[in-house]
């Protein structure tokens, strides 16, 4: 659990550099969460209050407010009388905004809670805790009912082609579904309306009768996009959309998702594993660990100039296509795995496995706080690296 | 790692060197693996040529389809179904595996030759202990005690890097996390100190953090035995990582073939430049579109014409008329660098030069 295989060895930036960080992050914010160890519900909120109001300025036009975000799944035992026993915590405490018309990148090894954030803001979840603003609407807690006329404006797509569509439909009813469902189209115009979606993404409208099947992955990739875009929704969330295409055909889903976006002014929510795809698609890009954020920047802020030890380690093990570059590049090693989320290490998460950790970072959680415009970190000593 | 594995390797190689004359270690040559299906014949690999010497990593590129897998399963063997004709040669340490009787190649697998397959959980069988199927691959060669065999397991997980391996010895397979079961399959592959490594996709399936220790692993590994490595795989930057040269293969073909640096730095095949150009970077910011290679790649029943890339070849029209009636062979283009492509070298030097390298 927490803390086997722990810190990598350090292959540079040793203690001594940081002396002059910590007054970086000193303000108050730390000093009013330093309690939260002990009661981290409260301090997590009250810091999440204090985040949002610092950076509300510059999410005045936000399509989506998260606040103190939480999604906690419940682990129970016991054959007839399921018991609690502890709590999965997924996402524990997010706070942030994605602007209209932007690509907000998530990014995160496995088991950091970026696929559970989408769903949470989809609502295909209902969060534990915390709160999720679309469009300026509370929709933490809505019912399924009063959920199904926002539907059309928070769209999906997910990563593996071939399970997301329903093998036994056509391509047509699968993208005219959605459609349906909202009801404004029938006979005709709904028929239309499909061949258009169908163009759209790069398809002949010819395959309105045809079955998955009968397409290849990205052909099936762009069938869900169209279905993604039917209702002509204000969000769309993509949960790893290319992690399963091949090289040339990713290039081509991605230049698609990039054209739609500046023909049709959508907003992206885009989630992946891959920090290189992330950098040529996103225009700020979040970085979570153990269902918290450690990093948020604008593309530039964090790839060129990235601050917390954990987002030095992933793009350090990134290895980049240029052998001579590739064999100068510094690495940072992590040992061992993510701890499970099951018993998240206590203060900084990252501690158990970060060549900075020092006291306060096993006693003390940090806040996520900016520390240069628009650059937030959650760390003790933030440092900035040149890795890539 | 006791030093008793590694005289072993010595003593091995010196007779190896002793056997062979100028062949390379592991030498391919002319390989087609054909499947037999009720649509027409697979061409999954179509007239393959390369070699390899131990101590040497080479890197197999190319997408779905392209033949890189069933090119490996055929080395190693295992690709003798009914329906399955493998034909060509493989000599392997001055042995044709070919036309070795299947007896043969089940005893040089997994000493000689050992792969690593992409997913774990499906590789390693779910019943059994981690430590007993380790066990297990190591006495189907060497006539030794189960106790000696264990011993030899949990020295295999502790080199690997899994912590505490006396007690997760005795762990099954899904105790472990990820990386971990990468790495005991890495373990299991290494337990007879084969001369050959096979590793299709080992990484895919993992997080970047993981997959750098993993590299970081082969690599140290292959310092240590001296073994020849090939790794299959789709990211570029692994390649760029961890081979020495690289193979880009293409419709059961290799299109391309040379030392790392130079596939990167000066390709001459324009599918090799279409991969390039379509990757995302990670060390830079590219232009707002990629510049994907148009189309997808062909059905292996019906393999175009003359160069099998022709199709999505923007540069076709400049190859003359051969490239849609001939298929081009691998010519040596500089030392170590062979390509197969239609197009005049000057031409190939001047297109990289001037409309390719510029985008990248």
């Amino acid at each position: 659990m927490n803390g086997h295989d722990t810190t990598g060895p350090s292959p540079a930036g040793g203690a001594p550099a940081e002396t002059s960080a910590p007054s970086l992050v000193k303000p108050d914010l730390r000093h009013a969460s330093a309690p939260a160890a002990v009661v981290a519900d409260t301090a997590a909120e009250a810091e999440a209050a204090a985040a949002t109001a610092a950076s509300a300025e510059a999410d005045g036009d936000a399509l989506v407010r998260v606040t103190g975000l939480k999604v906690h799944f419940p682990v129970t035992q016991g054959a007839l009388v399921a018991r609690k026993v502890g709590a999965v915590r997924a996402v524990d405490g997010l706070d942030f905004a994605i602007r209209r018309g932007e690509t907000l990148g998530l990014v995160g090894e496995s088991g950091s809670g970026k696929s559970t954030t989408g769903r949470a803001i989809a609502r295909l979840l209902e969060p534990t805790g915390g709160k999720v603003e679309f469009d300026g609407r509370d929709i933490t807690h809505l019912s399924a009912r009063s959920m199904r006329p926002l539907r059309r404006d928070i769209q999906m797509i997910f990563q593996d082609p071939y399970t997301s569509l329903n093998p036994r439909h056509t391509v047509g009813s699968i993208i005219a579904a959605p459609l349906k469902i909202v009801g404004d189209l029938s006979g005709d115009a709904l028929r239309a309306r499909v061949r258009e979606l169908l163009e759209l993404v790069g398809l002949s409208p010819e395959h309105l009768n045809r079955y998955p099947h009968e397409f290849s992955g990205g052909q099936r990739q762009r069938i869900g996009i169209a279905r993604a875009l039917a209702t002509d929704p204000k969000l769309v969330i993509a949960d790893e959309p290319v992690s399963a295409l091949d090289v040339s055909v990713r290039a081509q889903v991605v230049n698609l998702l990039g054209d739609l976006q500046s023909e049709l002014g959508l907003t992206y929510l885009f989630i992946a594993h891959d920090l290189s795809v992330v950098r040529h698609i996103s225009d700020r890009v979040a970085v979570m660990y153990l269902g918290t954020i450690v990093e948020m920047a604008d593309r530039a802020g964090m790839y060129e100039h990235p601050l917390h030890p954990y987002t030095h380690a992933l793009l350090s093990a990134v290895p980049v296509p240029d052998p001579a570059k590739q064999h100068r590049r510094e690495r940072i090693l992590l040992r061992g795995d993510p701890p499970t989320p099951l018993n998240p290490p206590a203060a900084c998460r990252f501690n158990p496995r970060c060549w900075k950790a020092e006291d306060v970072c096993r006693t003390v959680e940090p806040p996520l706080v900016e520390i240069q415009p628009g650059h937030q970190v959650a760390c003790h000593f933030p440092e900035e690296r040149e890795l890539v | 790692m006791t030093t008793e594995p590694e005289s072993a390797v010595a003593a091995d190689s010196a007779g190896a060197t002793a056997a062979k004359e100028n062949q390379p270690y592991l030498d391919v040559r002319d390989l087609r693996v054909t499947f037999r299906t009720d649509d027409g014949d697979v061409h999954a690999v179509n007239g393959l040529s390369f070699g390899l010497e131990r101590g040497r990593t080479l890197g197999i590129v190319g997408e779905s389809g392209s033949g890189k897998s069933a090119a490996s399963l055929a080395v190693m063997g295992l690709q003798r179904g009914r329906r399955t004709t493998v034909s060509g040669e493989i000599w392997l340490d001055g042995e044709n595996l070919v036309t070795a009787s299947a007896e043969r190649v089940r005893s040089l697998r997994g000493r000689e030759m050992a792969m690593i397959f992409q997913d774990p959980l499906s590789a390693m069988h779910p019943y059994f202990k981690v430590g007993d199927q380790i066990i297990e691959a190591y006495r189907v060669h060497h006539d030794v005690s189960k106790k000696a065999a264990k011993t030899r397991a949990v020295e295999l997980l502790d080199r690997v890097g899994i912590p505490d391996a006396r007690r997760r010895v005795d762990s099954y397979p899904h105790e472990f996390s990820g990386g971990m079961r990468q790495r005991a399959m890495i373990a299991m592959a290494l337990s007879c100190d084969p001369s050959l490594l096979i590793a299709d996709e080992p990484t895919t399936a993992l997080d970047v953090t993981v997959q750098a220790q993993i590299l970081d692993l082969l690599n140290d590994l292959q310092k240590e035995f001296n073994s020849a490595i090939i790794i299959i795989t789709h990211d570029l930057g692994v390649v760029a990582e961890i081979a020495d040269e690289v193979l880009v293969m293409y419709a059961g073909n290799a299109v391309e073939h040379g030392g790392v640096q130079e596939i990167f730095s000066a390709p001459q095949h324009p599918y090799t430049w279409g991969l390039l150009s379509s990757i995302t970077r990670l060390d830079r910011t590219r232009a707002d579109r990629l510049r994907a290679v148009p189309g997808n790649p062909p059905s292996l029943i019906a393999v175009p014409a003359g160069c099998p890339f022709h199709p999505r070849c923007q540069y076709a029209d400049l190859a003359g008329p051969a490239t849609r009636t001939e298929r081009p062979t691998l010519e040596t283009v500089a030392p170590g660098h062979r390509v197969a492509c239609h197009l005049p070298a000057e031409a190939r030097v001047r297109i990289f030069r001037e409309e390719v390298a510029p985008s990248l």
